[in-house]
């Protein structure tokens, strides 16, 4: 029998990368081929499609992912991944991901690739216009003058496959730009 | 969900309506499985026989759009037939309530109707109260206006004979179903309903979901293993989305966003935070002003004091409804002159979406954060698009994915399952926290220098260390919350800066801060609790309460006080939630939900703790449209409203780009495929998953296609009033025509996946969409309109 795979994450949280497995090395034979996994960098995820919520254990070897495959450990789904989950390695391995800034002019046709800090700055400096001009401070209803401290220049959409940290920060600095329409797939 | 994904193997009766868990949740499919390896009965309700619908022991058709007919069948059938678990019915829902004598319901519309805005007013919708000021009751059920009898009057006009006349679905079905769900309310049986967007997406879509709670605390089956209502979320993290309230009407914890009126934080909470003056009422939301309070120290940390409201003012206060579909007015109107997409593609996945698209180029810039070139970020250059006519900048930002990244989501059963970075995001693709701290960054650099109202800006409070993106963990713990100062409560001393335990210690005088109530626990001084993979299953009962952390409190069944009888002991001793311990008056298994003693015994509350009652409720005054959900047609309806005259739902307003069926005649629905995922960006763009499913295409039945003139595997023409697309025609024996209000009426089924863009291309079913949504949470009608069907192409 080759490397026990099942209990290698015993004694929780030690799946942080860089765990590297040095368990007992299989002696390759006919019957027990060694496992092309051995040796290489383990951690966990939980598929990004559904909610499920099902358990994923990623291989990594010289900073690539080589394998995903389903946590046997996991409690509800005990290693199965249906086509999507299980189709997870061609999403970190896909020559369309993006992988630069691209930037389109007013009026252009195409993209232009731009620096992280250009496109920062020139966002930015959109973002505060837009803000300024379109802030509403109070708003007259049935009568009354009301603070109402509206940033009406923009609408932030998204989104429900960002981390739970990510929507804190992206909640938390939309309120603080005063955006009201604040909306995401959870709407619609 | 109420209930989780592993604890459906504890269901005798599963229904799965308005849902499709074989197709889109495959691996919840387990559970329902297991149970019916245990002897469970799956019934499949759908207007198409779906995957599930292939496994399921009973198939009804349901005609899109009719589900409160359907389910109110079931709740008469319940009502008539004595069938309700009547000691849970007494003692744990409103249905003893004596409800208020001007409350009336008549030919489709409750009182306080006004025609005029297509609206409510709800002082009618309310009970008789005592001399406490407390609902009055009566235990017999049998006064005139008790909530009771009430349901029993509104309900008995659903007779099955009315009730198959309006849904489609064949009367023996329909039969087989009431006397398998209903079957369910005697204590040891329990039934749950696996719903799903098929529900959601109505103008009536929260009075579906009503419908559910009516007849669920009917039979008892909320709060009990194998019970309860749970939604199957389509999304890895919208569970967690919506607990941290990306949403315009609520804040992180499901407060709610302040209004105009809230001048002050004190009016904020004398209009949000419920009263109850019945002891026995926990009345959970009471503790409004903490949870406000100790938001507002997390955003803007020391500069928010007693004295400034905590920076209360610094909110942005709503004065209408600002939801996704206004906002595409809105877009249309040229009212925003910037549009943020942070992961989303409102260009295949909204309502309308050829007018969504046309709206994009109103704008002055737009951002799109993603994995993948989207639909959206490239509306510049759609087919038939001419750039030179549109000025708008876009910026499209390369984003990481979720293995190139540490964090956090959330499932359908509220477990928060931790994630780590397996490698880095490839070439310069950073995390969406990265792209969120950079601009926040900027921005208050900028507004240091001057600009409109700069305050709430430059004095957030922003500090996640000095790497190079935020860190995670340190978010994750403001998220749960600290001590801002050395406090002492309960006799107990906490330092500042030490995690807050629990939702229980979080105090309204600024000492506490949490980015959101409900996470308060997930990541305490014993570390992080999301991340925990202990296997230890104590009950027996798959709760695994070592496993993640689920809120609140890692509570995994909701509601478990009502799993109880009055004294404690559990309704079915077989498979216990809770069960009170007398000898050690200590509760045993799950997390009760609240550790109050026993109904029976002194201290006790009432187990819906986060109603201000205290009770289920099956009378519901809290909703735009009705406290009973009410058939009435979609807005675009190939039918008359049998029930009443009321057409659609009186508190929608109806949308100008409608039509009716002498133009377009079948019914159109909207659906997904197992091997695609939403608007298909994850999904189109992997060889794998294209080899699978490669192309757009529309299902109709095989009379339809006869009909028409269709062949399987021809090119068609789908068209409604919003526009046309093309697709193959997928000819099949799984749609039936419906026999509904004394005629045939076809449908025409469309996965709504497929965009201009991408690997795998198609026209996008949302183009035929109408941009009309539920009363309550304005959540489109997709799931029913009215569309046309012609042999031959024609490009959208």
């Amino acid at each position: 029998m080759g490397i026990s795979r099942r209990n290698f994450l015993k004694s929780g949280g030690v799946a942080a990368a860089g765990v590297a497995i040095s368990a007992k090395p299989a002696k390759a034979s006919v019957d027990a081929p060694e496992l092309r996994t051995k040796g290489l960098q383990t951690s966990t995820t939980v598929c990004p499609y559904c909610a499920v919520g099902c358990g994923m254990i990623v291989h990594t070897k010289d900073g690539k992912i080589v394998n995903i495959e389903g946590d046997t450990e996991h409690p509800i789904n005990r290693g199965s991944l249906c086509s999507k989950g299980s189709a997870l390695f061609q999403v970190a391995n896909n020559e369309r991901r993006l992988t630069k800034v691209q930037y389109r002019a007013p009026g252009s046709a195409k993209w232009e690739e731009k620096s992280w800090d250009w496109a920062l700055e020139r966002m930015a400096t959109l973002m505060k216009d837009s803000r300024d001009r379109n802030f509403v401070k109070t708003e007259t209803i049935g009568g009354k003058n009301y603070e109402v401290n509206r940033n009406e220049g923009m609408a932030f959409l998204g989104a429900a496959a960002l981390d739970n940290e990510e929507c804190y920060l992206w909640g938390k600095f939309a309120r603080a730009m005063g955006v009201a329409y604040l909306e995401h797939q959870a709407r619609i | 969900m109420t209930n989780h994904w592993i604890d459906i193997q504890h269901s005798d009766v599963i229904l799965a309506i308005g849902s499709n868990p074989a197709e889109n949740h495959p691996i919840s499919f387990k559970y329902v499985e297991k149970a019916m390896d245990n002897g469970a009965t799956l019934i499949s309700v759908d207007p198409r026989y779906t995957r599930t619908s292939s496994k399921a022991d009973i198939y009804a058709q349901l005609r899109p759009g009719t589900d409160i007919a359907f389910i109110g069948g079931l709740i008469n059938y319940i009502l008539q037939n004595d069938l309700i678990h009547r000691e849970y019915v007494v003692n744990y829902t409103n249905a003893a309530f004596i409800v208020g004598d001007d409350f009336q319901f008549e030919d489709g519309l409750f009182s306080g109707y006004n025609a005029q805005n297509s609206s409510y007013t709800k002082e009618t919708w309310s009970y008789q109260l005592d001399k406490d000021g407390n609902p009055k009751r009566d235990e017999t059920l049998q006064h005139p206006r008790s909530v009771y009898q009430l349901m029993k009057a509104h309900y008995a006009r659903y007779t099955p004979a009315k009730v198959c006349e309006i849904t489609g679905t064949d009367p023996h079905a329909y039969r087989r179903v009431a006397e398998t769900f209903c079957a369910t309310g005697k204590p040891g049986k329990a039934a749950t309903i696996m719903y799903a967007m098929g529900t959601t997406q109505h103008t009536h879509g929260t009075q579906n979901v009503r419908s559910y709670a009516v007849m669920q605390l009917l039979l008892g089956n909320i709060g009990i293993a194998g019970g309860g209502i749970n939604a199957l979320r389509g999304e890895s993290n919208v569970q967690g989305s919506t607990d941290y309230a990306i949403l315009y009407h609520i804040l992180p914890g499901y407060l709610k966003t302040p209004t105009h009126d809230n001048v002050d934080l004190q009016a904020y909470n004398a209009k949000w935070t419920p009263t109850s003056n019945d002891p026995k009422s926990a009345n959970w939301w009471s503790n409004t002003p903490k949870y406000i309070a100790s938001l507002l120290k997390a955003y803007w940390g020391e500069a928010a004091t007693a004295d400034n409201d905590f920076c209360f003012s610094y909110l942005p206060k709503r004065s209408g409804n600002y939801s996704f579909i206004k906002l595409m007015e809105r877009l249309q109107a040229g009212g925003f002159e910037g549009l943020f997409c942070m992961g989303t593609n409102p260009a295949v996945g909204g309502p309308d979406a050829g007018s969504i698209r046309q709206g994009l180029s109103k704008l002055k810039w737009m951002i799109c954060a993603d994995l993948w070139e989207t639909e959206t970020s490239i509306f510049w250059k759609a087919p038939g698009i001419d750039p030179k006519s549109i000025d708008t900048e876009v910026f499209l930002l390369p984003a990481a994915s979720s293995v190139e990244k540490e964090g956090s989501i959330s499932n359908s059963g509220r477990w928060a399952q931790w994630r780590y970075k397996a490698v880095e995001p490839p070439g310069e693709a950073r995390s969406d926290a990265f792209i969120v701290d950079q601009l926040c960054q900027r921005l208050k650099k900028a507004y240091a220098k001057g600009g409109v109202f700069p305050e709430p800006i430059t004095q957030l409070a922003w500090n996640y260390g000095h790497g190079h993106e935020p860190d995670i963990p340190t978010v994750a713990k403001e998220c749960n919350g600290y001590f801002t100062r050395d406090t002492v409560i309960k006799g107990k001393a906490y330092k500042m800066g030490e995690q807050v335990p629990s939702f229980a210690f979080l105090q309204d005088d600024g000492s506490t801060c949490s980015g959101n109530w409900l996470y308060c626990g997930s990541f305490t001084e014993a570390g992080n609790q999301m991340a925990r993979r202990g296997l230890s299953d104590p009950t027996g009962m798959g709760l695994y309460p070592e496993w993640s952390w689920c809120w609140p409190v890692n509570r995994r069944i909701l509601y478990n006080r009502a799993s109880v009888d009055p004294s404690g002991k559990p309704w079915n001793p077989n498979k216990p939630v809770i069960a009170w311990n007398s000898v050690t008056r200590k509760w045993e298994g799950d997390i009760p939900d609240g550790g109050w003693p026993p109904l029976a015994e002194e201290g006790t509350r009432n187990p819906f703790i986060m109603v201000s009652e205290g009770y289920g409720r099956l009378f519901a005054p809290g909703l735009a449209d009705g406290p009973f959900p009410e058939h009435y047609e979609p807005m675009e309806s190939p039918m008359e409203n049998l029930m009443s005259s009321q057409q659609s739902n009186p508190a929608v307003m109806r949308p100008c780009k409608i039509s009716t069926s002498d133009k377009f005649p079948y019914i159109g629905t909207t659906y997904r495929v197992s091997e695609h995922w939403q608007a298909g960006a994850m999904t189109r763009n992997l060889p794998w998953l294209v080899e699978l499913v490669p192309d757009m295409f529309v299902e109709i039945s095989r009379h339809l296609a006869e009909w028409k003139g269709i062949a399987n595997g021809d090119m068609v023409t789908v068209s409604s009033e919003r526009g046309s697309i093309e697709a193959r025609a997928l000819v099949t024996n799984r749609i039936k025509p419906l026999r509904a209000g004394g005629r045939l009426i076809e449908q025409v089924g469309l996965p709504w996946h497929f965009g201009f863009g991408g690997m795998a291309r198609g026209d996008s079913a949302n183009v035929l969409t109408t941009a009309v949504g539920c009363a309550n949470t304005s959540i489109p009608e997709f799931k029913a309109f009215l569309c046309n069907i012609e042999k031959g192409g024609n490009k959208a």
